[in-house]
């Protein structure tokens, strides 16, 4: 446990000292407080709560923008130390290789968080400062948009592990990182898109929409959030989300298995591989 | 040996068709310390990595203070120091920062491993620099300092010198000596081996995976039975006639120079002769098969037996 926070912490001391910490910090804050003051100018302040708006862009803006960043951390954790000649160093302590990888996915996670939670919190600030009055079932969709945003990076940052674990160099692990941001992010759902058009009109079997969102975790992220409260109505994904029988728990264990097997298995890969 | 701090028996390592380490054995002693020979590519950080279990061995057995390095406790990882050929660190972070994050990870109370620095040779104001900013010395003098964390049995030093300047290279010397001293076992690996002279108890020779000779400076020079080179500068040019006896053959080798190799034990004999009359001599010379030599010798003889 103690080599784990060891690595833990010099992850963190070194994104802060590589400015990563306050440039994502900042870009998410940027864009959150930018897209809550453009995001009520088209609404005015008739009848629908503000944050909820919030909610809705920026749950859009997590979903392009946290895996993004999730990957550009994590890819280069294994395949990179490996290249610059630190592993080596570091697997001749007394360390075990898994502790290694869980060290640095806390430290990681902890990098996220803080942007997330400081970056996204701006908006809320913001609108409080404003004097725009909350509802407490707008504050708690607030609070699982900041969790289930973390989440999500932490399914990204662990697949990009595995990435890393898996390749020996670099440059490979990057342009997986790339591939599997596009796939996740914009080409699955434009394949289940087209595939729901070509059924034309015809319904899918529940369950067969089910486990097609379950396997991307974006959608999964997409459903927590704006499937249901005061968010569902203003995105429109509150149809899929009555339609498919998803619940809050199912959603979040499926973003916790999804974190949680790539990590296992890049653990394993890096266990096994020989430097 | 009474109970050596690392033995290899039988150590092959395969990486795919490629036999890095083919059926090599030998023992570090306590307070030994040992040089490992060979060209680039000899197989040196195979057998280095096999003695930190990074990587296991296709055949036979390591045990390094009496464990499996792979699979063993890591306790016996705490007392054990490293350093990798062209050491690297994390950039971003001062030297004292990376020394507390390797103390740490060795359990290794912090304070303690700043002294360290000290005993290297790195300034304060220099450890608190980020690493990027460090010289090649700079950054093996703090390579060494996070090898001689928690005061290790065994120490495996991979090329240890290499791209460091004189004066660094006789302190880093000091400093193995003062180790050798306190009963660690070192283990340094070079390709630079005139400078290993007079600082390693023992020679290793490895070439392409294979140990071709293993033991002590001296006995290694016998078992050669190379040739000492004399090279003398006459006075003038008849003198040389006078010393034909013993099996010496003169050379000329430059304006009124000259140069014999002869056999170890009539080294005494041809100088004794050779300064008998003292006007003759300007200059002597007396050059020793240094362990380039004997390297090469080995070299040669393996290539002629195969």
């Amino acid at each position: 446990m103690n080599n784990i926070l060891t690595v833990a912490a010099k992850e963190i001391r070194e994104g802060l000292r590589n400015r990563w910490v306050v440039a994502t910090t900042l870009l998410l804050a940027a864009l959150a407080l930018t897209l809550s003051f453009l995001g009520s100018a088209p609404t005015g302040n008739v009848g629908v709560n503000q944050l909820d708006i919030v909610i809705v862009s920026l749950s859009s803006l997590t979903i392009f923008l946290v895996p993004l960043i999730a990957l550009l951390l994590s890819h280069d954790a294994i395949v990179g130390e490996m290249e610059r000649g630190t592993m080596l160093l570091l697997l001749s302590y007394p360390i075990g290789r898994k502790q290694v990888i869980v060290g640095k996915f806390l430290g990681h996670i902890a990098i996220l968080c803080f942007a997330t939670v400081f970056g996204y919190g701006a908006a809320a600030v913001a609108l409080v400062v404003t004097g725009t009055e909350i509802d407490a079932a707008s504050w708690s969709s607030f609070l699982v948009m900041l969790g289930s945003s973390v989440l999500l990076g932490a399914v990204f940052i662990a697949i990009g592990y595995l990435a890393s674990a898996l390749v020996s160099e670099r440059s490979t692990a990057g342009g997986i990182a790339i591939g599997i941001w596009l796939l996740f992010v914009l080409i699955y759902d434009m394949a289940l898109l087209g595939g729901l058009v070509a059924a034309g009109g015809h319904a899918l079997p529940a369950g067969l929409l089910d486990t097609l969102l379950l396997l991307n975790p974006t959608d999964v992220y997409r459903m927590l959030n704006l499937g249901s409260g005061g968010a569902s109505a203003l995105s429109g994904m509150g149809g899929i989300a009555e339609f498919a029988g998803l619940n809050a728990l199912i959603l979040i264990a499926a973003l916790a298995v999804w974190t949680l097997a790539p990590l296992a298995l890049a653990a394993s890969v890096f266990s096994r591989r020989e430097l | 040996m009474k109970d050596p701090t690392v033995r290899i028996s039988g150590v092959a390592k395969r990486y795919g068709k490629v036999e890095a380490v083919k059926d090599v054995s030998f023992a570090l002693g306590e307070g030994e310390t040992v040089a490992l020979v060979g060209h680039n590519g000899a197989g040196k950080t195979t057998l280095i990595k096999l003695m930190l279990g990074l990587i296991r061995p296709s055949a036979g057995e390591v045990r390094v203070l009496g464990q499996d390095p792979a699979t063993g406790d890591f306790s016996v990882r705490q007392r054990l120091g490293y350093l990798p050929e062209s050491v690297a660190f994390h950039m971003a972070l001062t030297g004292r920062e990376t020394l507390a994050f390797y103390a740490r990870l060795k359990r290794v109370d912090v304070a303690w491993a700043f002294q360290l620095f000290d005993r290297v040779g790195l300034s304060a104001a220099a450890a608190d620099r980020p690493v990027r900013t460090y010289s090649k010395g700079m950054r093996q003098r703090l390579g060494l300092a996070q090898a001689l964390l928690g005061q290790p049995r065994v120490l495996l030093l991979d090329e240890p010198t290499s791209g460091l300047d004189p004066a660094l290279r006789r302190h880093f010397y000091d400093l193995s000596g003062e180790l050798r001293a306190a009963g660690t076992s070192i283990l340094l690996s070079s390709h630079a081996l005139t400078e290993l002279e007079g600082q390693t108890d023992r020679v290793v020779i490895v070439n392409e995976g294979v140990k071709i000779a293993d033991g002590t400076l001296d006995s290694l020079r016998s078992l050669a039975q190379l040739p000492t080179r004399i090279s003398v500068k006459v006075a003038n040019d008849g003198s040389a006639a006078k010393w034909t006896s013993n099996g010496a053959r003169w050379k000329e080798t430059g304006r009124q120079t000259l140069e014999a190799e002869v056999a170890a034990e009539d080294k005494v004999a041809v100088l004794k002769q050779v300064t008998s009359d003292p006007a003759d001599v300007v200059a002597l010379h007396v050059v020793e098969p240094t362990l380039d030599d004997l390297y090469a010798h080995f070299l040669d003889m393996r290539k002629a037996a195969q």
